[in-house]
């Protein structure tokens, strides 16, 4: 297993104090905070931070921590001294703040598995009068990433869940669950999926939580979603917007024909009516008008240019006062 | 469990639309009325509805989630991270807007 040097994770000295540490943890954590950051690889950052702060905070596993881990440097093999903890007894707290899901096989080889209620496995209260412990098992959160397309047609996804069990031998161990999850059709970014049953078990006869997917979009070659509300950028040639035209376009739901009013300005939005999202209530596609003008590369083309030149009064600076 | 890897499950979309009463929603979100109470006080979910009917819609249960886990990670309180998570949505918002805009004029 490799070691974890802590101090490093925070950014600190060895010699720091508790103040110090508690600083340097909050400025990471808003960095790295999953809901709030958007730097690669922030919630593998934020566990790390948490996890070297829940040691570093309780004064008695950091002391344990600073006994046993002095001389090692991070990612070195590690394996603690036998009886290394003689002396040390955890009084449990601290692990109330974080979530201990997450942490490493070093910290739980130095502190064992953060539990919460849902390792209390049912075992006897007072001798003979034997009582079994029955508990609802925790909702679990997750967040699925789909493509816009799926929403309109609804469809089934395969996600992958990683999730703690306890093993035959009593430790939790991570095992990993494929799941194929129906997608509904119609939903839009930032909606959960609640899929019953599907959390954690339950203890003794506790039913098991439940599983909530908020949903997010793949990035799109061709549209945007702001909710219900969907948007493709066409673009025309010059004259299609001066003199209108009919064209084709690609909507999510298939191919539809468009009537360019003449005069069409670039950047102005035609609207189809309930081409959004296929909500309860569907969604409008806006069709943004992206006007491009061509190069002019050939003696003719550069010809047509010179006819604009000639034909239009026009001068787009007119505004701008210089 | 085993057959899992085969069946298809399906779920219940939670939306603006759906109606989650208190004790639903406390049980969505793992937590006591209580905490839910003081989020209602602090106006960060809106329930429809007096008092003793209310119902929450089911974007409640993101918003919930996220101000526990900003009061749990970074220490903020109610406040604040109310704050923060009309920030954020903000900021969702705009970063949807800003893709869309500079799309098509690569």
């Amino acid at each position: 297993m490799e070691y974890k040097d802590y101090y490093n994770i925070l950014g600190l000295e060895r010699s720091a104090d508790q103040a110090e540490i508690k600083r340097a943890y909050r400025k990471l954590a808003r960095k790295y905070h999953p809901d709030v950051s958007k730097e690669e690889q922030a919630e593998e950052r934020f566990k790390e931070v948490s996890e070297a702060y829940e040691v570093l905070k309780d004064p008695e596993k950091r002391a344990a921590y600073d006994q046993v881990g002095t001389g090692y440097h991070s990612g070195e093999e590690f394996r603690p001294p036998p009886g290394w903890d003689a002396g040390f007894e955890f009084h449990g707290g601290g692990y109330t703040e974080a979530n201990p899901e997450a942490f490493s096989d070093f910290f739980e080889s130095l502190f064992g598995r953060a539990g919460g209620f849902g390792h209390a496995q049912g075992g006897g209260f007072g001798g003979a009068q034997r009582r079994q412990f029955h508990a609802e098992g925790e909702n679990t959160y997750a967040r699925i990433v789909i493509d816009l397309e799926d929403s309109y047609r609804g469809g089934t996804r395969q996600i992958t869940l990683k999730h703690s069990v306890l093993g035959p031998d009593g430790r939790p161990e991570i095992k990993e669950r494929k799941l194929n999850v129906k997608i509904p059709k119609g939903i839009t970014e930032g909606q959960q999926i609640r899929l019953a049953g599907q959390g954690e078990p339950g203890i003794g006869e506790g039913k098991p939580g439940d599983l909530y997917l908020e949903i997010s979009f793949n990035p799109h070659r061709l549209y945007h979603a702001e909710g219900k509300t969907v948007y493709l950028d066409l673009p025309l040639t010059p004259w299609e917007a001066a003199l209108g035209a009919k064209v084709q376009a690609p909507t999510p739901d298939g191919p539809v024909n468009l009537t360019i009013p003449a005069n069409s300005k670039d950047g102005s939005k035609l609207r189809l009516k309930g081409r959004g999202i296929p909500a309860k209530e569907p969604g409008d596609l806006y069709v943004v008008l992206n006007v491009v003008a061509p190069p002019a590369n050939t003696e003719a083309e550069k010809e047509a240019y010179q006819q604009f030149s000639q034909a239009f009064e026009f001068d787009p600076r007119s505004g701008l006062g210089a | 469990m085993a057959n899992n890897n085969h069946r298809e499950i399906t779920g219940a979309i939670l939306d603006e639309e759906s109606e989650l009463t208190l004790g639903e929603l406390c049980r969505a979100c793992g937590m006591p009325a209580e905490r839910i109470i003081a989020l209602v006080e602090e106006g960060i979910i809106e329930p429809r509805g007096s008092r003793v009917r209310w119902r929450f819609s089911g974007i409640c249960v993101r918003r919930v989630r996220k101000v526990y886990t900003l009061e749990r990670d970074l220490g903020v309180n109610l406040a604040g991270a109310a704050l923060a998570l009309d920030l954020l949505e903000e900021i969702e918002r705009l970063q949807a807007r800003l893709a869309r805009l500079e799309s098509g004029r690569e």
